[in-house]
């Protein structure tokens, strides 16, 4: 433990940033102490990342309210090269290295140790072997990028920051991507470097990890300092979990007509998928789950644990290696090897992910509907036109897209809009088992409700409906089943009737025993 | 709240659609929609108006007319090949010695073999789609990056020509195989001020598109759309009749419709229709678009690849045949160049270097804009050097409007 007087090194006081409408921080107070490990815990959304691209001068001085002292002086960063210059060094989830190049050349990217243009190889490579001793990374300077894991990539990345001289370092999601003992490694080495006196603050989700390297935890919700704490032996995870969740959700939801739910529709047993490139690591670890007619099942877990890599495996191997289980629709055993045979068993997968794996953002609004079905807008393999703009039209009114017509460019619409085209896609291939990842990540609280409002029609229908989501108060407001998994593995199953956000929380983080 | 969207998805009753109604709406949308097109038959017409006056008349005349139809037609031929490469989002540098290396094929077997013409043009075809298909598979299956693919093609290819012709020309071909390119349709009784076959041929041309119109214009009204004013309307078929019939009697009042021109105009009509139409051309655009979001949407992404490559294939063996009927030999040059010109034409016409976008017909009339400067500057005068220089900034004079168009409409 530091010694409790320091002084500190970061204060950021009444910090507001508002998206045009939208508020996504709100008056938040952070202060973190010289030679410190702040922890910075929030659900997903609740402003942290936002925080520290404010720290960092992403977002510039002046594009947000309230001030920011670093280092006894004013941190009005214009943007990430004049905080860097004051000594902050921030790693982001994704990781920013050039995979062609070698260790050595990537710490000193930007920063070469050269004369004249010329690059000083004899001192680069000392310098460099300096740092990776440093970090505890035993591998040649010399070494390609894409050769070593990401536990390693991530060393570099501290190496990196460490050639800069920080003085600040922040973590986001540090051990998100890594496997137990990189995480560990990772975890140590931050220990380490706190003891040389560098000052860190590390966002996570893993509150174990949390708990066991940081001095103080700030909490924050829905864009506010929720408050800040000693992580002592009094401090017990289900404190912070519940300032983490606690929030009214009144009226955010539409009311749940009653309708009869039948049998499984849909189940997966015993998934089991490997990580696409590194071909040791499960991503997900034999989950069976099941959905049944007319229902709302839920997916809950953090980033990483594995519920997209599960749904998008399923759905024509669209994600990762070796995939093995198998996949029941009503009943009968089948076969998803391919995203027409998935469809052809009326299963539908709708991405996160809408602008690289849901939409041709070049394409108009009727091409993008008719895309997965177009045997139905078709005949002889013809295309009627006019039927596909009719449909087009059906839909836009609707599911409300909010466009001048069918014809305009789905790239032109908002976040929303382009989500219910997404569904609107779906819808018109007309499955039994609709899979919605994600369905109201970036879009606002009125196209949420709408949104919701559509699945809660689908399952009166009698489809079957998985929800994927990060936002546990959606789950929640939605779903008629819970399963929350964690690191590729279910750890848990909760009815309707049972589901609180602390229970949730939980299970999500219920590390593997 | 009150909303309670109907998710139906089993009726497909056709509700009658309501686009936005505003006076001269519809006029605006069609401009909108299609103003990259107007644009381009717009730059043609005036580079055909300008070279028209600085020829003092002789672009237009029919023999020239006639003669810029037989000069580009293999070029329009790997155009329309080529804009459907670029829009599944690849490229194809191959196409101008697989045509070399087709035509060398068709000599050997037509003159040393004696096969029947018919015949061999059949083989030579099916080996155009047999090389495409070995492409595609490489660049489909393998996923190796297509201009690496082709461009080894390139190589094999040409140096398959040289080989298959000992470096030498081999001559003449049959007589009914040149007419294929250099051939007119055929006269019917003695000879007459016009070429009665074209006249006729015209007008049955200028009766199909008429029809089209009003067809379309009537599926449209049941449909509930908006559809243009009947006094727009007229005035459209008029423009477009008045068109077809200068160009006929151009045609006709020399030797008629050349028989290249039959067969571009099929291939461009068939081509235009499987690319707006049809499930396959929708998904080449999807599959150049957003290759990812087209694989999860349930298209069979390399498939569509694969078979994007066999028609390159197929299409550069017709070009190959065009180009040795025309010439009467087959020659190792062959072909050499002709890759970078349908490229150029499809880039011209408005296709998007990063894939998803194009069109048929902008290909051709970005061939046409390529033929009627070359043609234009011969006349004049302009030496090849000059004309390359001039030909090189047009195509970057037009991608760059583009980019600039839509960097300013940010779409």
């Amino acid at each position: 433990m530091t010694d409790a007087v320091a002084a500190p090194i970061l204060e950021m006081r009444d910090i507001t940033k508002r998206f045009g409408a939208v508020t996504a921080l709100s008056e938040v107070n952070l202060a973190v102490r010289r030679g410190e490990i702040h922890a910075i815990c929030g659900e997903n959304g609740a402003g942290k990342s936002t925080l520290m691209k404010v720290l960092s001068g992403i977002y510039p001085h002046g594009s947000y309210e309230g001030e920011i002292v670093f280092d006894g002086g004013p941190g009005d960063f214009k943007d990430i090269r004049s905080s860097e210059r004051r000594g902050i060094g921030i790693i982001h989830q994704e990781l920013a290295l050039v995979p062609v190049l070698s260790i050595a050349e990537n710490i000193f990217l930007g920063n070469e140790h050269a004369s004249g243009g010329v690059i000083s190889w004899h001192e680069t490579m000392t310098h460099a072997q300096q740092l990776l001793d440093r970090v505890g990374l035993r591998e040649s300077p010399r070494t390609r990028i894409s050769d070593i894991g990401v536990g390693k990539q991530q060393l570099v990345e501290i190496a990196k920051a460490l050639s800069k001289k920080v003085k600040l370092l922040i973590l986001d999601e540090p051990t998100a991507a890594l496997n137990d003992e990189d995480s560990r490694h990772l975890l140590d080495l931050i220990v380490e470097l706190r003891a040389q006196g560098l000052t860190c603050i590390v966002i996570s989700h893993k509150l174990n990890e949390v708990m066991r390297v940081a001095d103080t935890i700030t909490i924050l919700r829905d864009g506010r300092t929720i408050e800040t704490l000693a992580v002592d032996g009094e401090l017990s995870e289900e404190h912070i979990i519940r300032g983490m969740v606690g929030r009214d959700m009144a009226d955010r939801f539409p009311d749940r007509t009653a309708h009869p739910i039948g049998d499984v529709a849909f189940a997966i047993e015993d998934w089991t998928v490997f990580h696409p490139l590194d071909q040791q690591r499960k991503v997900v670890d034999g989950v069976s789950i099941n959905v049944r007619r007319g229902e709302v099942v839920g997916l809950a877990g953090l980033m990483g644990a594995g519920r997209t890599e599960l749904a998008m495996s399923v759905f024509g191997r669209s994600y990762g290696k070796r995939a093995t289980g198998s996949v029941f629709k009503d009943g009968k055993e089948i076969r998803t090897r391919t995203v027409s045979e998935a469809i052809g068993h009326r299963i539908a997968y709708a991405t996160e992910d809408r602008k690289h794996y849901g939409l041709n953002l070049m394409d108009d609004i009727a091409r993008s509907v008719t895309l997965a079905a177009l045997s139905k807008v078709s005949r002889a393999s013809v295309i009627n036109e006019h039927e596909e703009t009719v449909v087009a039209e059906r839909f836009r009114k609707d599911m409300r897209i909010k466009a001048p017509s069918v014809k305009a460019t789905t790239g032109n619409l908002s976040g929303g809009n382009q989500q219910k085209v997404v569904l609107s896609k779906w819808i018109f291939a007309d499955p039994d088992v609709l899979i919605l990842d994600e369905p109201t990540r970036g879009i606002d609280i009125g196209a949420k409700y709408e949104i919701y409002t559509i699945i809660n029609a689908l399952a009166a229908q009698g489809k079957a409906v998985i929800v994927i989501s990060s936002e546990l108060p959606e789950l929640i407001g939605l779903c008629d089943r819970i399963y929350t998994l964690n690191e590729g593995r279910l750890t848990g199953e909760v009815a309707r009737a049972d589901a609180k956000q602390e229970t949730l929380m939980r299970y999500m983080m219920k590390g593997r025993s | 709240m009150t909303t309670t969207p109907t998710v139906n998805t089993a009726s497909s009753a056709p509700a009658p659609a309501q686009p936005p109604r505003s006076p001269g709406g519809w006029l605006k949308t069609a401009l909108q929609g299609n103003f990259r097109q107007y644009g381009m038959v717009a730059a043609l017409a005036v580079i055909v108006l300008l070279f028209q006056v600085w020829t003092s008349g002789i672009l237009l005349k029919p023999l020239n007319v006639t003669n810029i139809v037989q000069q580009n037609g293999y070029i329009l031929i790997l155009a329309i090949g080529m804009v459907i490469v670029i829009i599944s989002g690849h490229i194809d540098l191959s196409v101008g010695s697989i045509a070399g290396f087709i035509g060398a094929m068709s000599a050997v077997l037509m003159i040393h073999n004696h096969m029947p013409w018919p015949v061999a043009v059949v083989v030579c075809l099916l080996m155009g789609a047999a090389i495409g298909a070995w492409q595609g598979f490489w660049i489909a299956y393998v996923g190796i990056p297509s201009f690496i693919v082709t461009l080894a093609g390139m190589l094999v290819f040409r140096g398959a020509t040289q080989y298959l012709l000992e470096g030498q020309s081999i001559a003449p071909f049959p007589r009914s195989f040149q007419q294929v390119s250099s051939g007119f349709l055929p006269e019917l009784g003695g000879a007459s001020l016009y070429h009665w076959p074209t006249v006729i041929l015209g007008v049955v041309v200028m009766g199909a598109a008429v029809l089209q119109q009003v067809r379309q214009r009537r599926t449209q009204s049941r449909y509930g759309f908006d559809v243009s004013a009947p006094g727009w309307f007229v005035t459209k078929n008029v423009a477009i009749v008045a068109a077809l019939a200068a160009f006929t009697l151009l045609l006709a009042s020399y030797r008629g419709v050349p028989v290249v021109g039959i067969i571009l105009a099929v291939m461009f009509v068939v081509y235009a229709f499987v690319m707006r139409s049809t499930v396959f051309g929708r998904q080449v655009y999807a599959v150049g678009g957003n290759g990812a979001a087209a694989r999860l949407s349930g298209v069979k992404t390399n498939r569509v690849t694969f078979l994007v490559f066999v028609n390159m294939g197929l299409l550069s063996a017709l070009a190959g045949l065009l180009f040795a009927a025309r010439l009467n030999s087959a020659t190792p040059q062959a072909g050499i160049g002709m890759e970078l010109e349908a490229i150029a034409a499809a880039f011209i016409g408005g296709a998007s270097a990063s894939g998803g976008v194009g069109t048929v017909f902008g290909a051709i009339i970005g061939g046409f804009v390529l033929g009627v400067l070359n043609n234009g500057m011969s006349l004049v005068g302009i030496g090849s050097d000059v004309q390359q220089v001039i030909k090189g900034l047009v195509l970057l004079a037009a991608v760059g409007f583009d980019i600039y168009n839509k960097k300013k409409g940010g779409s």
